[in-house]
């Protein structure tokens, strides 16, 4: 479905989840982290960026992934992004929703 | 129901069993609550309490009796060594699967705000103290106790 957000036209899925990564730009991304009710702070960048380069490598993400990652720890990752934080940033950084258990 | 649409706050799960895969069960339905944002807390009984006693917990096995899903004679999985055989192999297979081992799991679900309770009387039955178990085992709690922690809307009890 089509969504207007930050002056753009993006298309999501029913989760609100974008379904072209294309179509995401910071802008898009500081609106979506707003309807979750996070401000974006330099950490919290350094985090999308780094799932969005993961996901462009066809890295499976989750939480012991993120863990070990080197850029940030779990228990910072959900005082980040508090609420399912692998769900939310995820749908911030214009990327699929991880299907992983763990 | 009505209040809140039925929407899941926090699970309750009590552990009662120290064999891997129940003990697998009871970490990744609480760690999977925690991200889904969903508060979770393990009770730890009776022989649950192995699976944070420091120098029992990274020593689980898988049961080869008594468990017909093993597809092994129960005459065989009596053998000395098949229960160590049959945990390795397990253990690769987690591996695989990027599963962590029964440490690192422990460590993801205090980082990410899973509470552990030890029960109080298990201690005592089985002579355990404090500092035999996992540091990160938030305090040792009667079966009171854990119903108060249990009090609210939306709060399920899982029994493993």
């Amino acid at each position: 479905m089509e969504k207007t957000i930050a002056g753009k036209t993006i298309t999501v899925n029913e989760e609100g989840y974008l379904t072209d990564f294309s179509q995401w730009d910071e802008k898009v991304g500081e609106a979506l982290a707003a309807e979750a009710n996070i401000p974006l702070s330099a950490r919290h960048w350094e985090i999308l960026k780094y799932l969005q380069n993961e996901q462009k490598n066809q890295v499976a993400l989750s939480i012991r992934r993120i863990g070990k990652s080197g850029v940030t720890d779990i228990k910072e990752f959900y005082q980040l992004f508090p609420n399912a934080p692998l769900k939310t940033a995820t749908k911030i950084a214009g990327i699929p929703k991880p299907a992983s258990c763990i | 129901m009505s209040e809140h649409n039925g929407a899941i706050k926090k699970m309750m799960i009590i552990l009662s069993k120290g064999t891997l895969e129940n003990v697998y069960a009871a970490f990744v339905l609480a760690n999977g609550a925690r991200m889904e944002g969903i508060d979770a807390e393990i009770f730890f009984t009776f022989f649950g309490l192995e699976a944070v006693h420091k120098k029992k917990l990274e020593h689980l096995h898988v049961a080869t009796v008594g468990n017909p899903a093993m597809h092994m004679p129960t005459m065989l999985g009596g053998l000395p060594g098949m229960e160590a055989l049959a945990s390795s192999m397990m253990k690769k297979e987690m591996e695989k699967v990027d599963m962590p081992d029964v440490h690192e799991f422990l460590d993801i679900m205090t980082a990410s705000g899973v509470k552990l309770w030890a029960c109080k009387l298990a201690m005592d039955m089985f002579h355990y103290k404090k500092e035999d178990l996992y540091d990160g085992v938030d305090d040792i709690i009667t079966v009171g106790d854990f119903y108060n922690h249990s009090q609210g809307e939306g709060v399920h009890m899982l029994f493993v």
